[in-house]
């Protein structure tokens, strides 16, 4: 009863004061510094909706109702001061870079870091500005406790794999879900070369003032369906009022291979190949001696043969000479696989505004070449974004960007035309063939076409002459928003967002490229297609504060979105000469398709945060999310989620507690769902492309599953921050458990049904790990700042239930009791010290239980084990900040440790020879040659299969630590830019992945062939593109 | 303050508006028809015919990469395999490991076609009565080939101990609808796939057109098939008769040369119609269907398999097929498998004739006008070899049949109905079995294993 009238009595009090008498507030706000002015900070009145944003010379006047004893003063990229009522206020902000008051974009709102109770992961704008790569994803590799970045390889604008605290599916989706201001971005590859391709890249990283990645599922749940991989909001740049600023930013620099793989040179490679054509007699005759006797030939007649055939391959490869006896062609192919590579970047920036109209608007050219021959990437971009105050209570504006990017691209990791494969070619053989002075295969002068047979494989350099891929793409995001105050506290979002991509990949295959393509005219195709997504987000926010301790705020609303993707292609063959390459020319139109696809989410949320006395938080949140994806059975689902928070700091008893400045415990609870299987994964399907001889034809393409629903993560998160000596020493600590049901998966059927797979409910996984972060101010002095952030992630993936199922089909599995993508194969157990024979551990399982460790020449006697995890024990990033006076030294170290590689390609170019001519990799010239050689090299003998059939032979470690960014900056003091009427000017050099540490034996440990990345397939390497480590050189002005 | 009533309506409209979108979530897939729409009218049912030509056509299948395994598994001195795919090696190498992707492929492509069949078979009420024997017929012809494929694969040659007890391949006639425990189908006999391949083909060859057929299979090529099967199954009798119908029915003749039977250019690789001599071919186009005979044997593909010399060597000179190679820097190749987008022929007329004279001279019969010996001077002096002057022995006739159908995919099934050993490995053999795939034996608890896998 006391608290109802207490309650009724603050009600009062509080419409009484719209009527008491208010006072005047003035003042300046600085920088801390350095003292320079700041404006456009947000000085807001405690409990009130007053506010006002300070001028450009960092002034300000507010009128304060009398009630309120307090201003808070919030600038994005500062921490935010709360500062006690006098007429004078004069306040310095310190520069809020990973500090407990820093802003903190969240779904469907923003939070303060101190308030924060899920997981949330930040990354500003500062730490990721003039990173020399294609797409904003490489910048937050090891930026990020339990963020893992991979790019699968060299190429640019391909496929990068983002997890977050692991895989949570199977079969579904494990990419995060990215928003950007608001609006879920379209992130489907569109790829038709069998390599996945990256719709991030067309994002323009300067444009982009933070991202925020929602780690844990009350950080996520308010995206619902959808959050289960975790979510990443990005947040772009706005204008803040004072004058109008100018930034010129421009880099330049070259690229290289991070790392190389030696091959054998012509005289290694003939001399090996010459003994493995004798040892090939040899062996032949040793298995099948009875055979060979009644036929009345020898051993000697066999290794005759042997070394006959060797030869007149050899002849041939070389262009039908004998030099390869001398040795005297000695091509290193590997480097004619790469190419001289720049980088160029040029930005242009102008922001600004005044008290009701905010601008931002941004312009970028980046020019990249690939370090791959014939790869290459090249992006414009364009961005505005506005803000206007319109009323009082009415703000409005847009974010609009437009993106070109031109993506020339080459084969996937698994064609003969990809350039990295050129490395099977024998050293024997010459770059330009002298009969003809042109490229080895490209014209063989006995039959007066592209050869068939010379060089050993397709030439890629033929591609590189003779066809182009380029992928071009228009992207334009966007959103539109107006935000009313309906009353005091309340206000409404209503926000509608676009992003349209269109995208066209052309390519032509020339006359030159038949050995590859089949077409002896030439052939091509065009493949257009063009994606739109719309998404409206309609809101009430809500706050309060009643009582001196109660504090609540609430969002509530809705959110539609449907994204609709139309494809078309046309495929012809046979050009009247190599002038021509446009289709229209083909005389032949081999094929023609449109195709369309739909999805579409509605979805109602809420949340709600309530904090007592500073010091008590909690957030509920929930979704409820129906989708077009689902049978009516089980189209929609409910996410809720729960969190809480104790800041023991704030506690009287507390006080004492010297060192420790800030102390917060936090756990969270929750459900987050998964949906990104393919828009119809629950029908029985018929499809209409089986054509036969020019009738068109259907079969099933699909078997039904009307039951199928929501994939269902569990999280549980719990953690702590601390402060420690006024916070200069943060860390922060979070353990959680994931645990996903009734996961999305394609499960292998009996064969015999006519299907191979069915979408189905089936089976458990979980993900279990911690994470550090651990930032430190090292120094802090006048002129000299040492800082150093530290993060480190280990997560645990567990497939606890499939239903029995063993899936994947080449490398990796996915099964149950292990980690998802697990490599299971042949123990491999080096060359038998008798015959030379590959030994595998037959590893069958014994009647006590234990497996039989003795060895077998037999591979099919062999059982499978696993052999590997491509899933790492733990990742960390460590960076380092140094600034003297205007110098600034930045040092990111990025490691993956613990994690599996498997070689695909060994088995061809790690085959002890004994597979095809493919040139070989030096350590295989440590091959078995004599009885009692110990080695791991099986007996060279060629064509013979020698252990070349999957095995933990071609297992290699994947760990590696890798120098990120090396960047020393200057800033020229402003007293003397001042006098050319330049505000800021920056001159640096940056490295990227500049040095790497591992013992990988391959090209670069950062792999996944892109032929085949999936959920399961992870890990491998086959003839991928080592990554890009480039320097660059760069200034910016600020005007 | 009119103007928050304004914003009031508003924020309630936008989010009544929206929120009723609703309906907006049925969204009917365009790229694909539900299962409910596919098989609703004759149109439907024929359509799905097409399809299922077109899967026995996929590459698993009768698409070319089987032949050429089958070509691999029963070869080991007259060819070559220098390719690269590490499963193919394991077949020429007749060491299969129970995972080899191509095997895994040839078993689920046979049961997707099965299942097109008996999706078709489950509808036949749907299709016009004028149309439904011949429908049903050309359905139960590809079923047949497909099981046949399956049965000679993954299970023992039928001359190779008790066909009644031998495991064949589980038999599936029902169209899929859903999985549940029926559909973990053990393996019937050897002879129980064999009476329902006999059964099918006999009632194509009742059931198909003998008339207007163009490029689907007719009556004629389920008696070309029946001929092939009971000839594998040693019935001679019934193998004589089949082919005699075949080659007495008129439709078909032997091409004018050797070379015509194999038309095509890889220089300028275009579809063609069937050859006079075709009796059934997996039709190939620029547009649809693969040629993987081409793919894995030709120079213009892969060229992944040279023929040893000693091949042509035993033709006399003036026989075509003893120069129907190409020399490339001394390694042949076969012309057979020229052009990219040809016709994978099935059934030949020239098969027929050395079935019917195999059989005749096994029994001592004349099924037909024409002796043994004049049936395989037929097939000779096509090719522009000399006729023989008698008496034709049984050997003659084996390595006619060598001659003419080498590389078409014959080699492992001849290799058992005849007990020819391959290299150094006996004609039964276990190595000379697929393996049951691996991913099978994994969900389906009913299936056994063959021996020594």
């Amino acid at each position: 009863m006391r608290k109802l009238i207490g309650s009724l009595m603050g009600l009062l009090f509080l419409s009484l004061s719209v009527f008491a008498q208010s006072k005047e507030a003035a003042g300046k706000v600085t920088d801390a510094r350095d003292g320079s002015p700041l404006s456009g900070v947000t000085v807001s009145v405690k409990n009130s909706n007053a506010s006002t944003v300070t001028a450009a010379d960092g002034t300000f006047k507010i009128t304060v109702p009398a009630s309120s004893n307090s201003l808070t003063f919030t600038y994005v990229g500062y921490q935010v001061a709360e500062v006690p009522y006098s007429t004078e206020i004069n306040v310095r902000l310190q520069v809020g870079e990973k500090s407990l008051n820093e802003v903190i974009v969240v779904g469907y709102g923003t939070r303060t870091r101190r308030e924060v109770t899920g997981s949330v992961a930040k990354v500003s704008a500062k730490e990721i500005a003039n990173t020399p790569a294609t797409s904003f994803e490489s910048a937050l590799q090891g930026r990020a406790a339990g963020v893992f970045v991979e790019q699968e390889n060299g190429k640019v604008g391909q496929g990068i794999k983002v997890r977050i605290r692991g895989a949570s599916s199977v079969s579904a989706s494990n990419e995060p879900l990215y928003v950007l201001d608001g609006i879920p971005v379209i992130t489907a590859n569109l790829s038709s070369n069998g390599a996945v391709t990256n719709p991030l890249a067309d994002i323009n990283m300067n444009d982009i003032e933070s991202i925020e990645v929602l780690k844990d599922a009350s950080a996520a749940a308010i995206y619902g369906s959808r959050a289960s991989n975790g979510v990443v909001l990005i947040t772009t740049k706005r204008g803040r009022s004072g004058k109008s600023k100018i930034e010129v930013g421009f880099f330049t620099g070259s690229q290289k291979p991070t790392r190389h793989r030696k091959f054998m040179n012509s005289e290694q490679y003939v001399n090996y190949f010459q003994d493995a054509s004798v040892r090939r007699g040899k062996y032949r005759y040793r298995i099948d001696k009875d055979y060979w006797d009644s036929e009345g030939v020898t051993e000697q007649d066999l290794i005759d043969q042997g070394v006959a055939a060797f030869e007149s391959r050899m002849d041939l490869l070389s262009g039908d000479n004998q030099d390869w006896k001398t040795y005297k062609t000695n091509t290193n192919w590997e480097d004619q696989a790469f190419q001289k590579a720049p980088i160029n970047q040029v930005d242009l920036s102008i922001s600004g505004g005044n008290d009701k109209t905010t601008f931002y608007m941004a312009g970028q050219a980046l020019d990249q070449r690939g370090i791959i021959v014939r790869n290459g990437f090249k992006r414009y971009s364009g961005r505005l974004n506005l803000a206007q105050k319109v009323r009082d209570w009415l703000n409005v504006g847009m974010n609009m960007s437009y993106a070109r990017s031109l993506n020339e691209r080459v084969s996937n990791d698994n064609a003969f035309s990809t350039p990295i494969q050129i490395v099977a070619l024998t050293p024997t053989t010459p770059v330009i063939d002298p009969r003809t002075g042109l490229l080895a295969g490209e014209l063989d002068p006995a039959t007066g076409s592209p050869s068939d047979i010379f060089p050993l494989y397709y030439n890629p350099l033929l591609s590189v002459k003779g066809a182009t891929y380029n992928t071009l793409v228009y992207r334009t995001l966007g959103n539109v928003y107006g935000e009313a105050k309906i009353a005091r506290g309340l206000s409404f979002r209503s926000e509608f967002g676009i992003d349209q991509l269109n995208q066209t990949e052309e390519a032509y295959y020339g006359p030159i490229t038949v050995r590859n393509t089949s077409a002896p005219k030439g052939s091509g195709f065009y493949n257009a297609d063009a994606v739109q997504n719309y998404t409206t987000n309609n809101f009430f926010k809500y706050n309060t504060t009643f009582g001196e301790d109660h504090d609540f705020d609430a969002v509530a609303g809705m959110s539609f979105q449907e994204q609709k993707t139309m494809n078309s292609f046309a495929e012809a063959e046979q050009f009247p000469s190599e002038a021509y390459k446009k289709l229209s020319a083909a005389s032949s139109k081999t094929d023609a398709s449109t195709s369309e696809s739909q999805f579409s989410f509605l979805s109602y949320f809420a949340r709600a945060n309530y904090k007592f006395k500073d010091r008590y938080l909690l957030a509920l949140s929930g979704r409820y999310d129906g989708s077009s994806r689902f049978g009516k059975n089980s189209r929609w689902g409910f996410f809720p989620a729960a969190s809480a928070g104790w800041i023991v700091s704030e506690e009287k008893f507390f006080e004492n507690v010297k060192p420790v400045s800030f102390l917060k415990l936090k756990a969270s609870y929750g459900l987050t769902g998964n949906a990104e299987i393919g828009n119809f994964p629950s029908r029985g399907l018929w499809s209409g492309t089986a054509a036969y001889g020019g009738v068109p034809g259907q079969v099933p393409s699909q078997l039904a599953n009307p039951d199928l629903k929501w994939e269902t993560s569990t999280g549980f998160d719990a953690g702590f921050e601390i402060g420690v000596l006024n916070n200069r020493v943060s860390l922060e600590f979070d353990y959680y458990i994931r645990k996903t049901k009734d996961l999305l998966l394609t499960v292998n059927v009996p064969g015999t049904s006519g299907f191979r797979t069915q979408f189905r409910n089936v089976g458990n996984l979980e993900n279990k790990g911690f994470e550090i972060a651990l930032n430190t101010e090292n120094i802090v002095s006048k002129n000299f700042r040492w800082s150093t952030n530290f993060n480190f992630s280990v997560n645990r993936n567990k497939i606890t239930n499939l239903q029995g199922q063993v899936l994947g089909s080449d490398y990796n599995r996915a099964m149950e009791g292990e980690a998802l993508g697990v490599f299971v194969s042949r123990e491999f157990a080096g060359a038998d010290p008798a015959n030379g024979d590959a030994l595998y551990i037959k590893n069958t399982k014994k009647s006590d239980g234990t497996r039989d460790r003795s060895t077998t020449n037999d591979y099919n006697e062999a059982e499978e084990v696993v052999i590997g995890n491509p899933n790492p024990d733990f990742i960390f990033g460590f960076r380092n900040l140094v600034t003297y006076k205007g110098l600034e030294l930045d040092l990111l170290l990025q490691g993956v440790q613990g994690n599996d590689i498997y070689d695909g390609g060994g088995q061809y170019y790690s085959a002890s020879g004994s597979n095809g001519y493919d040139n070989q990799t030096l350590d295989q010239l440590n091959a078995w040659k004599n009885p009692g050689d110990v080695t791991m090299v099986p007996e060279a003998r060629r064509g013979m299969a020698n252990g070349t059939d999957p095995s933990s032979r071609y297992l290699l470690d994947g760990s590696y630590v890798r120098v990120k960014t090396l960047s020393l900056a200057y800033t020229i003091p402003s007293r003397i830019t001042t006098r050319w009427n330049i505000d800021r000017l920056r001159v640096y050099v940056r490295g990227q992945n500049i040095f790497t540490f591992t013992n990988y034996k391959g090209w670069d440990p950062e792999v996944n062939a892109d032929y085949q990345s999936s959920n399961i397939n992870q890990g491998v390497d086959f003839y991928s593109a080592p990554q890009i480590k480039s320097l660059v050189f760069g200034i910016n002005i600020g005007l | 303050m009119k103007n928050r009533i304004i914003i009031n309506l508003l924020a309630l409209f936008t989010i009544v508006f929206f929120g009723s979108c609703e309906k907006r979530l049925d969204v009917e897939p365009t790229q694909s028809v539900d299962e409910s729409k596919a098989l609703n009218s004759s149109s439907d049912v024929e359509a799905a015919l097409v399809g299922a030509y077109a899967q026995l056509g996929s590459s698993a299948s009768y698409g070319g990469n089987s032949q050429v395994n089958q070509e691999l598994l029963g070869n080991s001195n007259t060819l070559y395999w220098a390719g690269t795919y590490q499963g193919m090696t394991q077949i020429y190498n007749k060491a299969i490991p129970i995972n080899n992707g191509f095997i895994t492929d040839t078993w689920t492509e046979s049961y997707t076609v099965i299942n097109t069949v008996n999706n078709i078979l489950n509808a036949l009420d749907k299709v016009d009565e004028s149309k439904r024997d011949n429908i049903e017929g050309q359905a139960k012809f590809i079923r047949a080939l497909a099981y046949y494929h399956l049965v000679n694969l993954f299970g023992k040659s039928y001359n190779n101990g008790s066909p009644a007890s031998n495991l064949g391949v589980p038999i599936v006639t029902e169209p899929t609808r859903e999985i549940g425990e029926s559909a973990q189908v053990a393996r019937s006999s050897v002879q129980e796939v064999y009476d329902l391949i006999l059964s099918d083909l006999n009632a194509a060859k009742a059931k198909c057109a003998t008339g207007d057929y163009g490029f689907f299979a007719s009556s004629w090529a389920a008696s070309g098939m029946l001929a092939r099967v009971y000839l594998q199954m040693g019935d001679y009798n019934n193998a004589a008769n089949e082919a005699n119908l075949v080659i007495e029915s008129g439709e078909f003749v032997l091409t004018d040369t050797y070379a015509d039977a194999f038309p095509g250019n890889a220089d300028a690789p275009s579809a063609r119609s069937n050859t006079s001599e075709e009796v059934f071919a997996i039709q190939v186009t620029n547009t649809s269907g693969v040629n993987d005979l081409n793919t894995f044997f030709d120079p213009s593909g892969r060229g992944d398999i040279d023929i040893d010399p000693s091949f042509f060597d035993e033709f006399e000179v003036t026989d075509e097929r003893g120069s129907f190679y190409q020399d490339i820097s001394g390694y042949l190749y076969t012309k057979k498998f020229q052009s990219l987008y040809s016709n994978i022929s099935v059934i030949r007329l020239a098969e027929m004739y050395l079935v019917r004279a195999e059989a005749n001279f096994r029994l001592g019969t004349q099924v037909g006008p024409t002796t043994p010996l004049q049936d395989i001077n037929r097939v000779r002096v096509r090719s522009g070899a000399s006729a023989i002057a008698g008496p034709v022995t049984l050997d003659g006739i084996l390595m006619e049949r060598r001659h003419e159908l080498a590389f078409e995919g014959f080699a492992i099934n001849d290799a058992k109905r005849l007990e020819q050993n391959v290299g150094g490995i006996p004609w039964n053999s276990p190595k000379l079995v697929y393996p049951i795939p691996q991913r099978e034996m994994l969900v389906n608890k009913n299936l056994v294993q063959n021996e020594e896998y």
